[in-house]
C-alpha cells in the first residue's frame, strides 16, 4: 500500500502528518517512510533514524570524445534542452541544462559521445529506533532538478505489496509532486482552511484526478480561517479523514521536531483509524475497477 | 531621466521550507510601498507559479492573461506505430506505455519528459512532439502597483521559465514607468524555479520560522543565494512560537555573519487578513505583526538604498 502525502500549498503539514502517521503504524505491519521533497527533506528531523547507506544520484550526461568528433552537430539538433552547442568546430556541454535523456549519445553518426555521471544529490537510507525503514533523497545546493532524484529515490525501493509505505511529496502542482504521486495507491492532501490553503488544494485536486488516484484530505490548523474549505469540500463530496485543530502547544511541539503521536497519545489510534479508512476506500475501488 | 536598468533594484523573498510567510509579507510591502509619495512605484512579481497566492490578498481590478507555451510532448500516431518498442526502451521517465489490449504504444503525457528520444529511436516516424501551453501569465493592476504573477496548470513542468518570462516582463514595465524597486515572492523549495526567481537580484530576505524544519531549510536556500553571491539577511515569522527554535537561528546567523532584520511575533491577525483578502498592514495596521513588519520594510529600503550608493 502506498500512500502518498501531497497539498498544493507549502508549510500545511505534510511532514508533520507522514511522520507521525508512519509512527503510528509501526504495529500494523512493515512501515516505509520515503521522503521525495528533495529540496526541502525534513522528515528525518521527526523520525531521528541512523543511515546506514549513502549513494549519490547523477544523471548521465554526454561527454565529447574530440578524437571522433566531426561536429557535424547533429546532437545539438536532437537535444531539445539547449544543453549542447556548437561553437566554430567544437561542441560544448552544459550540464545543469542537461536532462540525460541519451538522445544526443544515440544519435551521434560517429559514436564520438560517451555518458559521464554528474552527480546531483545523495539518496539515504537507514532505520529508525522503532523499525520503519527510512528513505530519503537531498537535491544539492544549487542543482536545478529535482525530478530525476525522485524517480531513483522510487525505483530504489522494492517493498513487498503488504508492506505501508508513506510518501512525503514536495509542496505544489508541477512534475516533482506529479513524480512523487505517480504509482500511489492513495494520495492524502493536507490543507488549512484558509484562502491560500483552499486555492492550492484545487490546483493539487486537478493533478490526482488527472493521475486517478484516489483521494482524501485532511484539514490542519482546524478553526484558524472560515468555513469556505468545508463548503467546497461538501460540494465536491470529497471525504474529510481528519481534522487537526489549531492549538498553540502542537505547533510548539512540532517546532520542536516531535510528531502528533509523540504530542497527543490519542493521534495514535486517530492515525490507525485514518489508516483502515484508507484501505477500504482503496480496496473498494480496486474492486470497483476490476468490475468495470 | 527615467531610471537605467542597473538602477532597478531587485528583492527576493524566499524560505525553502513552503508556509512561512512570504506571500502574506509581500503583499504587506506592496501595500506598504504604496503608501510611499516619494516612490509610488513598486512592481510586484508573485514567483510562485505553481500555487500563486499573492493575489489573493492583493485583489487585482484588471488582470489581463497571456498563454504560456513551454516544451513539447511525446505523441504517437497509432495509425502508424507498428509496435515494435523501439521507443519505450529508449525512453528514460518510463513514458511509453504498451496498450493492454492492441500490440502498440502510447505516452504517458504526466510522465513524458519532451525529450524526443524516442522521435528519432521510431523506425515508422510515427511519434511527433507537440508544443504544449503549460499555463497563463497575468500583468494586473492591484491597489499596491502593477503585479505579475502565472498559474501553471496542474501537472506541468516548473521549468523556470514561466518565472523568468513573469520577471523579463515586471523588467520592462519598471523601465518603462520609471519604478525603481521589483519585489519577487519566491517560490518554496531551492530548486530550477527558485533559482530563476533569484537571478538578478540585489538583496535576498530569507524569511524563516521557529522550528527544527524552519533552520533546516533556512541553511539549504541560504546556500543557494551565497551561491549565487546575492546579499542576504533574515526575518523571523512567528518568531515567539518556539523560542528554543528562534535563539538557534539567531545562533546560526551569527555564525554565518547574516544580519537577522526583523522577528514578527505569531499574530492571528495574519490569518485574519487573509481572509478580508487584505494585506495585514492594510486590515490590522495597529496588530504587532504589521508594526514589525513596517519596521522590517524600511530596513530592507535602507538596505537596498546602501546597496545603491555602493554601485
Amino acid at each position: 500500500m502506498r500512500i502518498t502525502v501531497a497539498s498544493g500549498k507549502g508549510g500545511t503539514g505534510k511532514t508533520t502528518i507522514a511522520t507521525s502517521l508512519a509512527r503510528s503504524l509501526t504495529t500494523k505491519g512493515q512501515v516505509w517512510y520515503v521522503d521525495c521533497d528533495v529540496e526541502a527533506p525534513n522528515g528525518h528531523l521527526f523520525l531521528d533514524p541512523v543511515f546506514t547507506t549513502q549513494a549519490q544520484t547523477s544523471i548521465a550526461i554526454p561527454q565529447i570524445q574530440t578524437d571522433k568528433c566531426t561536429a557535424c552537430g547533429i546532437c545539438v539538433s536532437v537535444c531539445q534542452f539547449h544543453a549542447l552547442a556548437k561553437i566554430g568546430t567544437s561542441i560544448l556541454v552544459f550540464p545543469q541544462l542537461c536532462h540525460g535523456c541519451g538522445s544526443c549519445t544515440w544519435n551521434c553518426p560517429e559514436d564520438a559521445i560517451v555518458e559521464i555521471p554528474n552527480p546531483i544529490g545523495v539518496i539515504e537510507s537507514g532505520e529508525t529506533q522503532d523499525g520503519i525503514h527510512f528513505v530519503r533523497g537531498a537535491l544539492t545546493i544549487s542543482e536545478p532538478m529535482p525530478t530525476p532524484i525522485i524517480r531513483a529515490l522510487k525505483r530504489g525501493i522494492t517493498p513487498p505489496e503488504t508492506d505501508i509505505v508513506i510518501i512525503d511529496s514536495p509542496p505544489g502542482a508541477s512534475c516533482s509532486a506529479v513524480e512523487t504521486l505517480r504509482g500511489s495507491d492513495f494520495a492524502l492532501l493536507v490543507t488549512e482552511p484558509t484562502p491560500f490553503g483552499l486555492h492550492d488544494l484545487k490546483q493539487i485536486l486537478g493533478v490526482v484526478n488527472d493521475m486517478n488516484i484516489p483521494f482524501g484530505v485532511i484539514i490542519n490548523r482546524d478553526g484558524v480561517g472560515d468555513n469556505q474549505m468545508d463548503i467546497f469540500l461538501t460540494e465536491k463530496n470529497i471525504p474529510v479523514l481528519l481534522r487537526i485543530p489549531f492549538s498553540r502547544t502542537l505547533a510548539t511541539g512540532i517546532a520542536g521536531g516531535r510528531t502528533l503521536v509523540d504530542l497527543q497519545p490519542e493521534y495514535q489510534q486517530l492515525l490507525q483509524d485514518l489508516f483502515h479508512r484508507i484501505s477500504t476506500i482503496v480496496s473498494e475501488q480496486t474492486h470497483a475497477t476490476i468490475n468495470q | 531621466m527615467p531610471p537605467s536598468t542597473s538602477e532597478i533594484k531587485q528583492l527576493v523573498v524566499l524560505s525553502g521550507k513552503g508556509g512561512t510567510g512570504k506571500s502574506s509579507l509581500v503583499a504587506a510591502f506592496a501595500h506598504l510601498s504604496s503608501l510611499d509619495s516619494l516612490d509610488p512605484h513598486t512592481i510586484i512579481v508573485d514567483a510562485d507559479v505553481d500555487a500563486a497566492n499573492l493575489r489573493l490578498v492583493i485583489q487585482p481590478q484588471e488582470s489581463s492573461p497571456t498563454e504560456f507555451w513551454g516544451g513539447s510532448l511525446a505523441d504517437i500516431d497509432p495509425e502508424l506505430c507498428m509496435g515494435c518498442g523501439d521507443c519505450a526502451s529508449v525512453c528514460r521517465y518510463d513514458a511509453v506505455i504498451q496498450q493492454a489490449d492492441r500490440k502498440i504504444f502510447q505516452i504517458d503525457p504526466m510522465a513524458c519528459d519532451g525529450c524526443a528520444a524516442c522521435v528519432y529511436a521510431c523506425p515508422q516516424k510515427a511519434i511527433s512532439m507537440i508544443q504544449q501551453q503549460e499555463g497563463l501569465w497575468f500583468y494586473s493592476k492591484t491597489p499596491y502597483g502593477d503585479l505579475y504573477d502565472a498559474e501553471l496548470f496542474p501537472g506541468k513542468e516548473n521549468s523556470g521559465k514561466l518565472v523568468t518570462t513573469i520577471k523579463q516582463r515586471a523588467r520592462l514595465c519598471a523601465e518603462e514607468n520609471h519604478a525603481s524597486l521589483i519585489v519577487v515572492d519566491g517560490p518554496p523549495g531551492i530548486g530550477c524555479p527558485v533559482i530563476s526567481a533569484c537571478a538578478g537580484a540585489n538583496l535576498g530576505l530569507i524569511v524563516t520560522e521557529p522550528s527544527v524544519m524552519g533552520l533546516h531549510d533556512l541553511k539549504r536556500i541560504l546556500g543557494v543565494l551565497q551561491h549565487f553571491k546575492i546579499p542576504t539577511v533574515i526575518c523571523i515569522n512567528k518568531s515567539d512560537l518556539y523560542p528554543e527554535g528562534t535563539r538557534h537561528i539567531e545562533e546560526f546567523a551569527s555564525l554565518e555573519g547574516i544580519q537577522i532584520l526583523e522577528s514578527i511575533p505569531f499574530d492571528e491577525h495574519i490569518p485574519q487578513a487573509m481572509l478580508k483578502g487584505m494585506p495585514i498592514t492594510a486590515a490590522f495596521p495597529n496588530s504587532e505583526s504589521a508594526k514589525a513588519i513596517r519596521h522590517l520594510w524600511d530596513s530592507v529600503l535602507g538596505l537596498l538604498n546602501r546597496e545603491a550608493k555602493k554601485e
